[in-house]
């Protein structure tokens, strides 16, 4: 009986649920499908879901017209050049704060990420023009830059929060057999963060790719990324909703496959180790 | 080979003092225990011999050498961790060949090495196991097993077997002692457990508030103990202390008696008491007797002694195995 | 761990950096400062003037400045309401045994994953717009007068848009913490006769706290300077409805070209930033310390 009754539940809690996640969903579904639709069929009233003419149309359209693969690579070079660049000044500086602490160490932590607190508008201005008079006004490498510090001091927290699980002993045992510091962090305390460095920059790569302040001011054509080129669909110019939903979706899968292959990764360095 | 000698050694951490001085000799061979509550700076104290630590002041001599602002990897000490800290991505024969790999041997040379370690510690088989595959006491032999492939000039361990349960402990106990013989190299041996110290040690060092209160052989530490500290933490059960006017009586400000130097009987005797909790351990019983005028007094007695709750009983300490404190709880001689 | 050489090999391997935030946060902070009290246009070049306060004056007199300051704390508190509330309760959901829940997982999550430009443009054209969007099919499938969300209720408009993007955030974060929760206390407090709701109050809530604080932390430090939602699909408007503070400051730098006004705006919007974070790291720091 009390067996029964847990499975009627499971299936009211599986309905529920189901319907609660399709329907948060349901826009980025819905432009998918609209994606292959006619722009006629995508205005249709009333619109159907499935039951329409597929068409690859769009795809090329958009193609031809805003040159995705250009932006596409701009994002790609962007958000990858600035993670990796973060990691490398991150990784030493988590290191020292994880595994050499002092007492002022959480108020350095603290500082950073109160960095993050500034709004990047307090800034816009001189950054426009420094960007302007060196030149780095939409540059890849200028975008780069900007998007290493605005992720820098989440790059820093959350590796400090993972390197702080690794006990210190383990690289105390690492100096007493023998290491320099430089084989200690290349041989015994990167290969254990291994899981914590790959979140960290799987986030940082969504974040960055994701980032539409920055990219959206500091870039004309040239240098940008997604964000810029969706942007220029904002305004309308006669039927484009089906032109609008194949570079969305061409804009958001790459970053939604990755971001839903690495699932747990994503969570955990989301709480910055914070939430268990 | 393997001396280490500490002068007037200090640790500061900020505004607290962990060890205000310590002078003391280890000699090359020795085993020796550091031993204390916790908290009574013996870890602090290994590792400023390790060099995980600065010392405030002082000097550090290993092997005739002064080592004192020497990094841990050039003292050529081997250390066992308590939490073993063995290197989790690293199979069980990449944890012992570390030491060699970091002092750049051939490969040769370093496969021998580990075989043979692996062949003493019985470890051959697990050899291509991670760590987290492997119980309790393997870990506990790789760990030691990454100290000796090095032949380092002495070992430090740091409380090596808090993290076993009791019938390992006793095994590992063993073992470590055997392998002090086989190697005959100098140790040093951090643990707050009085027995792992009375049962491995040949010098034990009773560490108390960062100061060295006696230094000595575990039967001179329990025959002699130089003041009350020492007294009361050497010996299981602990000694039992009496002060005020049957103190007097033997000219001391406090004395202590050993449980097991407590003569019980049922009729006569020095001191009268009724039993409490008796402690039956089969061979021995521990009985807590509530004497009069002195309070509770700890009793060992022979397994088959016929008492039981509520019972009274006399007690009379040995003759000669009174110890006597004055006021500052410096033992009388 | 600490010796004298790995400390000053620490201090060595952090300098980086921290100077580099330090340039970052110093530099440009400076820059504003400066600018914000001169009379610099960036269509006449070569013209700029002391001005004293009076970028100020103009910036906080102007009405704009306090629909602005308004908007920002809307938007803040509003999508913070929707998606703690909201999370909570889709995290209890979920947590639940159900078929599928991995699936249900990544459904959830996809918002997070989407670039806010996209997430905007898609919900104005696709969803509120009154003549082509679904919103409006649907009102007229019921007989209704199709809504012009944008136009009418802009703000809240915005606000649906970004909470839609963070909920999945606060979702899992929250699932997540509530997975930690021992088993044993619910059973435990079960035992003890609390109801559903008193294991919620009493066991549930005071758990998720910390994984709240976290989520509240978070999303102020992005929600504070939302921009591309507003700039896809009101453009601040209509009038000044939807505009936030980092909107203000970016149509007097950008579209007006007054780097003064803009930079004194920009200064304004850095001081609120810090009374907010003053307040949220005190908490933090309270929460996190635990």
């Amino acid at each position: 009986m009390a067996r029964n009754v847990s499975t009627q539940r499971k299936i009211v809690v599986t309905v529920a649920a189901w319907a609660i996640g399709i329907l948060i969903f349901f826009p980025i579904l819905w432009t998918f499908l609209t994606s292959f639709k006619t722009e006629a069929q995508a205005i249709a009233s009333p619109p159907s879901l499935f039951f329409f003419d597929w068409t690859m149309e769009n795809y090329h359209e958009v193609q031809a017209r805003s040159d995705y693969f250009k932006h596409f690579m701009n994002s790609v070079v962007i958000s990858i050049g600035s993670t990796l660049l973060g990691l490398i000044i991150a990784i030493p500086s988590a290191w020292a704060m994880a595994f050499s602490p002092t007492p002022k160490t959480k108020d350095v932590l603290m500082w950073m990420l109160s960095t993050k607190m500034m709004p990047p508008v307090g800034v816009l201005v001189p950054m426009y023009l420094i960007f302007r008079n060196t030149g780095l006004l939409d540059t890849r490498l200028g975008l780069v830059i900007v998007l290493t510090l605005i992720n820098l001091p989440i790059i820093i927290w959350m590796l400090y929060t993972y390197f702080k699980e690794i006990p210190g002993e383990i690289l105390e045992a690492a100096r007493m057999d023998g290491a320099s510091l430089a084989k200690e962090i290349i041989y015994v305390l990167t290969p254990m963060a291994i899981p914590g460095i790959a979140s960290t920059l799987l986030l940082n790569i969504i974040l960055a790719w994701n980032e539409a302040f920055w990219t959206l001011n500091l870039t004309a054509s040239k240098a940008a990324p997604l964000t810029a080129f969706i942007a220029s669909y904002s305004s309308p110019e006669g039927l484009f909703y089906a032109k609008l939903s194949a570079a969305s979706t061409m804009a958001i899968a790459p970053i939604l496959i990755l971001g839903w292959f690495s699932q747990k990764q994503l969570v955990r360095g989301l709480t910055f180790g914070a939430v268990k | 080979m393997g001396s280490i000698t500490l002068n007037s050694v200090s640790k500061v951490f900020g505004a607290h003092t962990v060890i205000p001085s310590i002078d003391l000799k280890i000699d090359e061979g020795e085993f020796v225990v550091f031993v204390g509550p916790s908290g009574c700076g013996k870890s602090t104290l290994l590792r400023l011999i390790a060099g995980l630590e600065d010392v405030s002041g002082g000097k550090i001599v290993i092997d005739g050498k002064d080592a004192t602002e020497l990094p841990p990897a050039k003292r050529r000490l081997s250390m066992v961790f308590q939490s073993y800290a063995l290197y989790p991505h690293m199979s069980v024969r990449s944890n012992i060949a570390f030491p060699l790999k970091m002092a750049g041997e051939d490969t040769s040379v370093i496969d021998k090495k580990v075989a043979d370690a692996a062949r003493v510690l019985n470890l051959t088989d697990y050899l291509d196991r991670k760590p987290r595959q492997l119980s309790g006491g393997q870990r506990q032999r790789v760990a030691i097993g990454r100290a000796i492939v090095r032949q380092p000039v002495a070992f430090l361990f740091d409380e090596p077997l808090s993290n076993l349960d009791a019938a390992l402990r006793v095994n590992m106990r063993l073992e470590i002692s055997q392998l002090h013989q086989q190697l005959k190299t100098t140790m040093v041996y951090v643990t707050h457990d009085q027995v792992e110290a009375m049962t491995m040690a040949d010098k034990i060092v009773v560490l108390n508030r960062g100061n060295v209160e006696q230094v000595g052989s575990p039967l001179d530490l329990y025959h002699r103990p130089d003041n009350l500290f020492v007294a009361g933490f050497i010996g299981s059960p602990k000694m039992n202390f009496i002060t005020g006017d049957i103190a007097k009586g033997y000219g001391a400000h406090t004395i202590g008696v050993r449980p097991e130097h407590l003569d019980l009987s049922t009729s006569a005797g020095a001191w009268r008491g009724t039993v409490g909790v008796a402690e039956h351990l089969g061979s021995d019983t521990f009985l807590h007797i509530a004497v009069d005028k002195v309070g509770t007094m700890t009793a060992r007695v022979g397994g088959d002694f016929p008492v039981r709750h509520g019972d009274q009983v006399y007690l009379s300490p040995q003759e000669g195995r009174v110890h006597r404190f004055d006021e500052t709880g410096l033992a009388i001689r | 761990m600490a010796t004298l050489h790995t400390r000053s090999a620490a201090r060595a391997m952090m300098a980086p950096s921290v100077l580099l935030l330090l340039a970052w946060m110093v530099v440009p902070l400076a820059m504003t400062i400066y600018f914000s009290f001169l009379r610099y246009n960036l269509l006449m070049p070569g013209m700029e003037e002391w001005a004293g306060f009076s970028n100020y004056r103009y910036f906080l007199t102007d009405p704009a400045f306090f629909q602005a300051l308004f908007n920002t704390l809307a938007i803040v508190l509003g999508v913070l309401l929707i998606t703690v509330i909201g999370g909570i309760a889709l995290a209890i959901l979920l947590d639940q045994p159900m078929f599928g829940q991995g699936i249900v997982r990544i459904l959830v999550i996809a918002p997070f994953l989407i670039m806010p430009t996209v997430a905007a443009l898609v919900w104005k054209n696709m969803f509120m717009n009154p003549v082509n969007g679904l919103f409006a099919h649907l009102a007229k499938a019921v007989g209704l007068q199709p809504y012009d969300f944008l136009n009418n209720s802009p703000l809240m408009s915005i606000i649906v848009i970004v909470a839609w993007q963070w909920l999945p955030f606060a979702t899992l974060i929250l699932l997540t913490a509530l997975q930690s929760l021992d088993e044993e206390q619910k059973e435990a407090a079960q035992m003890d006769g609390a109801g559903a709701w008193s294991r919620f109050i009493y066991l549930t809530l005071p758990h998720l706290s910390r994984a709240i604080t976290v989520v509240i932390l978070i999303q102020t430090i992005f929600l504070l300077s939302v921009f591309a939602e507003i700039l896809v699909t009101t453009n601040g408007g209509p009038g000044t409805q939807s505009t936030n503070l980092t909107f203000l400051v970016y149509a007097q730098a950008l579209l007006q070209f007054d780097v003064g006004g803009a930079s004194a705006g920009g200064i304004i919007a850095v001081i609120l930033a810090n009374i907010v974070a003053f307040f949220l790291m005190r908490m933090i720091g309270k929460t996190l310390e635990a």
